[in-house]
């Protein structure tokens, strides 16, 4: 019992760390936050070009999936980030020599990135109200809800997956993680129906997460579809994160082995 | 008899590293050894001092004796535990300084102390307490705990980060080169704070340098570590000749071991 108080303390440290990195570096949250909010912004207005009868639509169906590639995106990449930020910072021999298991040190970090990315989706949904009415005609939130907390685990899982990059190659692997995050936004239909896309890459489209987590929102939000109807496939993309977490906690513990092995827990380039 | 155990005891420790490098006609993996065959025994409540030149494989068998690196061959025990086995336990008796700080520069040392606090399952509070009350020995002002670490000198950097390794480790400390690149004020002020740690706190204490002189005024007993061997150890009156430049002497030493 101790010892689990000692992990989630060590969690804590690890989310509260992350925080108070956030204040410090407030200038750079505030640039990278406007940004993200213009980007989000512009792709919206693209919606307003569509013919009249289909302009709300276009506007919601757009909105939605920035929101939702936001929220997703920064799980990821915080995650997968992990390592690269505490060797720019210089302190991962301090983080990775501590009596703190790897799983919890993880935990803190996708906890973290949880809290960070419904505020930074927030600040953005704010951002667009600006610009745009929203026209959502019968929404059904709480189904909305439920596809955005399933869709946690499975992120948090290819962020472990991801995260494991960096510790193989120093050089590389934060490259690596930019191009899995780009690979994913193109074939989940953040912001076209996955059927556009060319036959030979559309596999990737069932192997992505997001692309049920964008899916199942939209027709939770821009189609009413009720929970009843929600909860399974829910279920689903669920259980895929109950198999990628571990997944990616066992990928990670065994690519730091690998890197304690050769020598390239420190380097820095 | 338990006090017998050492604190500090690596048996046939070898580490090899190799990198793939590019030949013109294509790739050749070279090998490189940086640790061979190191034997070495540090009794509990001593300062041991690692002396050798850089790349000498001072920080690479610091490193593995910290968890932080494999070894390819051999075993290295902390008060009887295998580190590599028993890493979890390990870790919990050691801190580490280098000669990189090792802090997120933008938090304050109180920040830096409540994460590290964290990390090792203490209560906040008390780490952040005993870590002031000798920074405040060591001549540092509350208010220089409060201000990013970036805007602090180097030499109070590495009381920070010296008073963290105290305040988390247990029993044995692992400073590695933590005087290089400082003025000679600091220097010594750090050096004071070293023998403090072992006298006060008793901490076993292991210390690799390439400054003879500070092996001098703080080791109970020194090896030299050339080319990844241990080639010579004792107490640093047997190795060093009395009166001899420190310098000088460690390039005899190293010359007649060459």
């Amino acid at each position: 019992m101790a010892q689990l108080g000692r992990e989630w303390q060590g969690a804590w440290a690890v989310a509260r760390r992350n925080w108070d990195l956030v204040r410090r570096y407030l200038g750079w949250e505030v640039a990278f936050l406007l940004y993200n909010a213009i980007s989000a912004v512009t792709i919206a207005l693209i919606g307003e070009t569509a013919p009249a009868a289909q302009r709300a639509q276009e506007v919601m169906y757009l909105t939605l999936g920035a929101l939702v590639w936001n929220f997703l995106s920064i799980i990821f990449q915080e995650v997968a980030s992990a390592v690269t930020w505490e060797r720019w910072e210089g302190t991962i021999e301090v983080s990775f020599m501590a009596p703190l298991r790897r799983a919890s040190y993880l935990l803190g970090t996708a906890g973290y990135a949880v809290g960070y990315g419904l505020v930074r989706t927030v600040a953005v949904l704010g951002a667009i109200r600006l610009f745009l009415p929203l026209h959502l005609p019968h929404p059904d939130w709480a189904g909305a809800v439920l596809v955005l907390v399933a869709s946690v685990l499975p992120f948090v899982g290819m962020g472990l997956l991801g995260a494991v990059l960096p510790i193989l190659s120093t050089e590389r692997g934060t490259q690596a993680t930019q191009v899995i995050q780009g690979v994913i936004l193109l074939v989940s239909g953040v912001y076209y129906p996955v059927t556009v896309l060319p036959g030979w890459v559309r596999w990737l489209s069932a192997l992505s997460p997001a692309t049920y987590t964008l899916s199942l929102s939209r027709a939770a939000v821009l189609q009413g579809v009720p929970l009843a109807e929600l909860w399974r496939p829910c279920l689903a993309l669920a259980a895929s994160g109950l198999m990628l977490v571990p997944l990616g906690l066992w990928v990670f513990h065994r690519g730091e082995h690998w890197a304690m092995r050769r020598g390239t827990l420190k380097r820095s380039g | 008899m338990a006090d017998r155990i050492p604190a500090v005891e690596a048996c046939g420790v070898c580490k090899w590293f190799s990198h793939r490098q590019w030949t013109g006609r294509g790739f050749r993996r070279e090998t490189v050894a940086a640790v061979v065959d190191v034997n070495l025994r540090v009794e509990a409540g001593q300062i041991y001092g690692l002396l050798g030149l850089n790349g000498s494989g001072k920080s690479t068998l610091i490193r593995m004796m910290t968890t932080l690196l494999l070894p390819d061959r051999g075993q290295i025990w902390i008060f009887a535990k295998d580190v590599v086995r028993d890493r979890a336990t390990v870790r919990r008796w050691l801190g580490r300084v280098s000669a990189e700080a090792g802090f997120f520069k933008k938090l304050t040392a109180r920040e830096n102390l409540a994460y590290a606090a964290g990390l090792y399952g203490l209560p906040r509070e008390r780490v952040w307490r005993d870590a002031q009350s000798l920074l405040k020995r060591w001549d540092m002002r509350p208010s220089q705990l409060e201000v990013p670490m970036e805007e602090l000198s180097r030499g109070q950097q590495q009381k920070v980060a010296i008073a963290r390794a105290l305040t988390l480790a247990s029993r044995v400390l692992f400073l590695d080169e933590p005087t290089t690149g400082l003025d000679p004020r600091a220097r010594r002020e750090v050096q004071e704070t070293i023998r403090a740690a072992n006298e006060e706190w008793g901490l076993t204490i292991f210390l690799s340098t390439h400054d003879l002189a500070e092996a001098r005024r703080l080791c109970h007993r020194v090896a030299v570590l050339h080319q990844g061997r241990l080639v010579a150890e004792g107490p640093p009156a047997e190795l060093l000749a009395g009166g001899e430049d420190p310098d000088s002497a460690f390039h005899r030493l190293i010359a007649e071991l060459r």
